[in-house]
């Protein structure tokens, strides 16, 4: 698996779209230090940006790579390779190659300004754990529909789609359903429905760390309370990391029956 | 040495291969043919694990393939349709290759056989599709199994590339090794192959020695004794 990975990996570092990936988050977070002069505001403003720019990246960087490595996968599939390992090979590198441009390309322009000096490193830093979630569960995701749909458009389609659902429609439901049964207790449905979406989780977790967290009103009440704080981290962390191996394992059952 | 038993796969209501039995011997080379669609592709993709049949067995030196994947390093495959990393080169592919597979391997000779010294720096995406195909070659031929596979490996071959083909075929057969050959190239395989399968609606029509076949069908030509098992089809 780790020679899969290899070559996955040095393939990506090749493609343009990499280095582009990473200049955006670059330019992004000097622009973004050197106008807001200040490390915490800066974090909010990425935070949004993050959120809903890497599964999107992630989206498209996976069912690419799956559609466009087709036939040199047929070609590793009649080596003596797991074919399991071949996937999971290509999967981490493609996962890892991102989330590297996210943390350099951040990185770099934050440690410059002297981010080590600066409270906001734990901020920060999670900032970029909740960044490489998102680049995980997304490429996972999106290699899950690219497995099922042999026809790449559809598969291209498909992938935008569970984007465009979790990262806007998906709120509006949310949103939507919180009015209309306001005269009933919606504490628990409003947890649970967060839960079942990476990307709200994502935002709440940053939010909740950034003590901004009565800016959420109601769901921010409502997490505050039933999280705490550190319990709610750990939580929230675990389902995220659930939202990582839940993709990853049906991409393994799919495989088992996937013919090429 | 490879037994198909009871092999069974269909693609949705399309049923490709139904209910096929098939024994291939040690040592020969074994011309797989067929009308289009008929499912020689899809038979040896099973005994490479890439196609997973919905029923049946396959045993390879008598022991199951299905699920495996240690026995394919016994085994050299050439794919139909030649399509590589675009941004990998030559030299850098067949490192990659043989980086995978743990084997000796000799695609030096290869490499002068086919004249592709000055192609090993270029990047495969801009290669021509004979060519591709001759990297294809040396990439199959260059581990030394007992059973090699070949789907359609004639395809944009030039003619003294043909020739080097036979001769490396001819050679490996030589060393005992078992060829499974699928080709549309009739003069191909009454040059090269020991015996033939035919395949038809899924099952095996008919399997011997070319001669056997002619004498089946009172047919002298070759080409016109397969389209005369193909005309059966129509008919």
């Amino acid at each position: 698996m780790l020679k899969i990975l290899k070559y996955s990996f040095y393939d990506l570092m090749r493609s343009r779209w990499s280095y582009v990936y990473f200049l955006f988050y670059l330019i992004l977070g000097f622009v973004l230090l050197f106008l807001n002069n200040d490390v915490n505001k800066a974090v909010i403003t990425l935070m949004n940006i993050i959120i809903v720019l890497t599964p999107l990246i992630g989206t498209i960087f996976g069912v690419m790579y799956y559609y466009n490595s087709r036939e040199f996968t047929e070609l590793l599939l009649a080596q003596p390779i797991n074919r399991k390992k071949i996937f999971m090979g290509q999967y981490l590198g493609i996962s890892i190659s991102l989330t590297l441009s996210l943390v350099l390309g951040l990185g770099i322009p934050f440690v410059l300004y002297g981010l080590f000096k600066s409270a906001a490193i734990f901020n920060f830093g999670l900032l970029l754990v909740v960044g490489s979630f998102l680049n995980f569960i997304f490429v996972a995701l999106s290699y899950n529909i690219a497995l099922s749909t042999e026809n790449k458009i559809k598969g291209f389609g498909y992938a935008i789609l569970m984007w465009l659902f979790l990262a806007v429609i998906y709120d509006g439901v949310f949103l939507i359903s919180l009015v209309m049964f306001d005269e009933y207790p919606l504490d628990k449905f409003s947890l649970i429905a967060t839960m079942l979406n990476p990307i709200d989780l994502s935002r709440i977790l940053i939010l909740l760390k950034l003590d901004i967290s009565a800016l959420l009103g109601y769901t921010g009440a409502v997490f505050r309370k039933f999280f705490g704080t550190n319990l709610g981290m750990l939580l929230s962390m675990s389902i995220l990391v659930f939202w990582v191996l839940i993709p990853v394992l049906r991409m393994n059952l799919k495989l088992r029956k996937k013919d090429f | 040495m490879i037994e198909f038993k009871n092999l069974h796969k269909s693609f949705g209501k399309l049923v490709v291969l139904n209910d096929l039995d098939l024994n291939i011997s040690e040592g020969g080379i074994f011309a797989i043919l067929g009308p289009n669609g008929s499912g020689k592709t899809t038979l040896i993709k099973c005994l490479l694990g890439m196609v997973i049949p919905h029923k049946g067995e396959i045993t390879y030196n008598n022991k199951s393939v299905l699920g495996k994947w240690d026995y394919r390093n016994d085994l050299n495959y050439l794919p139909q349709i030649a399509n590589f990393p675009p941004n990998l080169t030559v030299k850098e592919l067949i490192e990659m290759v043989k980086n995978l597979r743990p084997k000796q391997s000799n695609e030096q000779d290869l490499i002068k056989l086919f004249g592709l010294d000055d192609s090993l720096q270029k990047k495969l995406g801009n290669l021509s599709g004979g060519t591709k195909q001759k990297v294809n070659i040396v990439l199959t031929f260059m581990f030394d199994s007992n059973l090699i596979i070949l789907d359609e490996p004639t395809n944009g071959l030039d003619p003294i590339a043909l020739i080097h083909l036979k001769e490396l075929i001819q050679k490996e057969k030589t060393k005992g090794k078992t060829i499974l050959i699928t080709t549309h190239i009739m003069s191909f395989v009454n040059e090269v192959a020991d015996e033939i399968v035919f395949l038809l609606d899924g099952r095996i029509y008919f399997k011997g020695t070319v001669d056997e076949l002619k004498k089946q069908t009172n047919n002298d030509n070759l080409e016109h004794a397969i389209a005369n098992l193909i005309a059966k089809q129509y008919a």
